[in-house]
């Protein structure tokens, strides 16, 4: 009976073989370095530094609000939605560039690669990881920013409804002491006054934006990556990457000017028409993701050009982890 | 490990060929939204300063805008018109999108500056000059105006300036009630600009005519639109048009003008 009993719970030969046998890729194992990197990087005193930081400097736009005489709320908003942007590029740069080199100082690396762990698993583990790391620091700096924004927000929609007190006017009115249908155009200016405010602050478009802030944070990071997939040093992959960033700024000024748009094309030399075609090419055009500052000054995008978007950022993601797993599967460690 | 490098590069290679036709229709389209509508000058390299310019560069485009915006308002406290000019066609070029940099930029040189230039006979002895210069300053204003309406078409606000623009600072009421009427028909505006726009037009000579029925369509709307200014002008024009007695509006008596 007892032989029985465990012969029945020994799983049969072609099952044994078939859990066993290695597969290419694995989700439970990238995951598994997804969640160390992360843990890794949460540990990392950069990280605390990076976000305290970006906290301070939204919390500062409210000093730069005192200061600016017009349009505070939107100097709250250029300054907070611009310190996350760039707060979050630094983090993708910084954390990304130091996995791979940390990982082989502390030989971590030779651990996990002398295990059944594919060097494409290992990247992409790395680049999840700090993408949730990126997530993580976004959704903080958003609530906080949200919350400084509907603070000031509610001030600024008391300071109109003082500003337009239509029921003394209404009262003035028919008292024959104001001019007729002055009460009606001060609660027409008013209600005007009240939707530009709201339809500048809490509107999808603008959590759109700065989902396309994260997102470009992550291309950040798949570029860092692949930067440090045959990079030696941690300073080479930081100061290179920053530079590619920078161009790729420049990218859409590089584009126009190379396809003649700019109208200058045709005048141009052809070894400078080829150095603009290659800056076209290698940089990515960071310019694409930077839709944050339009928005802040209340342009509405539609759902298609944030899908668009958001599909060419994902291309770009795997772009660079393929092009960083050829770059790292070939290298001696 | 060159094999892998030479991959990689061709990766990234195709990547670029791929993404160039995408990304030239996402760019246009962002264009034709108006987005990134920004130049990068040497105005702009000048006045933002080295760390400024790579902030731009680097995704700080807006919050160098509000600062230079600061910068301009300290220069108008010290009235240093120049300089607040040079400031606004930085922030107006960073940000074109941004109404209110249009508008107070335009107002700050139509109304203010040019109010200093004609009254500056400290540093402009000559009346002539002084005139020269205010005027110079009205087409800067008229500038900044025009150039923010190309970037905003669908404002209604910069509108609604430049009419008030050509009626005080003009003195072309056709100008002014063609910008009002431009302004009445942006979403958001507000219900004066449609007066405006007749009001304007009744002291056109020659548009007496037209005047004469959008001030009546207007007044057709209800007593609400009858407003004392509305009514003045309704009662000229039917003294003008020599419209007859009985088929002219019916005006409250205290609103009525004085007989011929």
């Amino acid at each position: 009976m007892h032989f029985q009993g465990v012969t029945a719970s020994l799983p049969s030969p072609r099952d044994a073989s078939a859990a066993s046998a290695h597969k290419l890729f694995s989700f439970r194992r990238t995951g598994a370095i997804a969640g160390n990197t992360f843990r890794d990087l949460v540990r990392q005193k950069v990280f605390y530094f990076m976000i305290v930081f970006a906290l301070i400097l939204i919390g500062m736009s409210l000093f730069l609000v005192t200061l600016s005489f017009q349009g505070q709320l939107q100097t709250l908003m250029d300054v907070s939605l611009g310190a996350m942007s760039v707060f979050s590029m630094f983090l993708a740069i910084l954390s990304t560039a130091m996995l791979l080199p940390k990982d082989m100082e502390d030989r971590t690396l030779y651990t996990i690669l002398a295990k059944p762990v594919a060097r494409f698993e290992y990247l992409l583990g790395k680049l999840c990881g700090v993408a949730a790391m990126l997530t993580v620091a976004m959704v903080l700096m958003t609530a906080f920013f949200s919350a400084v924004l509907f603070v000031w927000q509610e001030r600024e929609l008391a300071r109109i409804e003082a500003e337009h007190p239509v029921a003394e006017a209404a009262q003035a009115e028919a008292a024959g002491k104001a001019q007729p249908g002055v009460s009606a155009d001060l609660a027409q200016k008013r209600d005007l006054e009240l939707k530009k405010l709201r339809e500048m602050t809490f509107t999808p478009t603008l959590f759109g934006g700065i989902a396309v802030i994260l997102l470009r944070a992550m291309i950040v990071a798949g570029l860092t990556l692949m930067v440090s997939a045959f990079s030696t040093s941690w300073l080479f992959t930081v100061i290179v990457t920053f530079m590619v960033v920078l161009i790729g700024f420049l990218v859409p000024v590089a584009r126009d000017v190379w396809q003649g748009q700019a109208g200058i094309g045709n005048e141009l030399p052809g070894y400078l028409k080829l150095f603009l075609a290659g800056v076209t090419v290698f940089c990515p055009d960071m310019q694409i993701f930077n839709v944050v500052d339009d928005i802040a000054a209340g342009a509405v995008v539609s759902s298609q050009m944030f899908m668009q978007t958001a599909a060419l950022g994902f291309g770009y993601l795997a772009v660079y982890v393929f092009a960083a797993y050829l770059f790292f599967a070939w290298r001696e460690l | 490990m060159m094999k892998g490098r030479i991959l990689g590069l061709v990766v990234i290679l195709v990547w670029g060929i791929i993404r160039l036709p995408i990304e030239t229709r996402i760019a246009a389209q962002q264009k034709a939204n108006r987005f990134g509508g920004f130049k990068l000058t040497a105005t702009l390299r000048q006045q933002a300063g080295q760390a400024g310019f790579i902030a731009v560069l680097g995704g700080l485009r807006a919050a160098v805008a509000d600062l230079l915006w600061i910068r301009a308002h300290v220069a108008w406290q010290k009235t240093q018109w120049g300089k607040m000019k040079l400031l606004f066609d930085v922030c107006t070029s960073l940000q074109p999108r941004r109404v209110m940099f249009w508008d107070n930029a335009a107002w700050h040189m139509a109304w203010n500056a040019s109010v200093h230039a004609l009254n500056d006979k400290a540093h402009v002895p000559e009346p002539v000059e002084r005139w020269r210069n205010q005027q110079q300053y009205f087409k800067l204003g008229e500038d900044y105006m025009l150039r923010g309406i190309e970037n905003n078409p669908d404002s209604w606000e910069l509108y609604d300036r430049l009419g008030w623009f050509y009626r005080d600072k003009i003195g072309d009421k056709l100008k002014s009630a063609l910008a009002y009427e431009e302004a009445s028909k942006r979403p958001g505006r507000l219900d004066y600009v449609r007066r405006q726009a007749a009001i304007q037009l009744s002291e056109v000579p020659g548009r007496e005519e037209e005047a004469f029925r959008k001030l009546l369509a207007l007044y057709n709307e209800g007593e609400k639109e009858w407003l004392p200014t509305l009514l003045k002008k309704i009662q000229l024009l039917e003294r003008k048009l020599k419209i007859p007695q009985n088929e002219r509006v019916y005006i409250p008596p205290e609103d009525r003008l004085p007989p011929e």
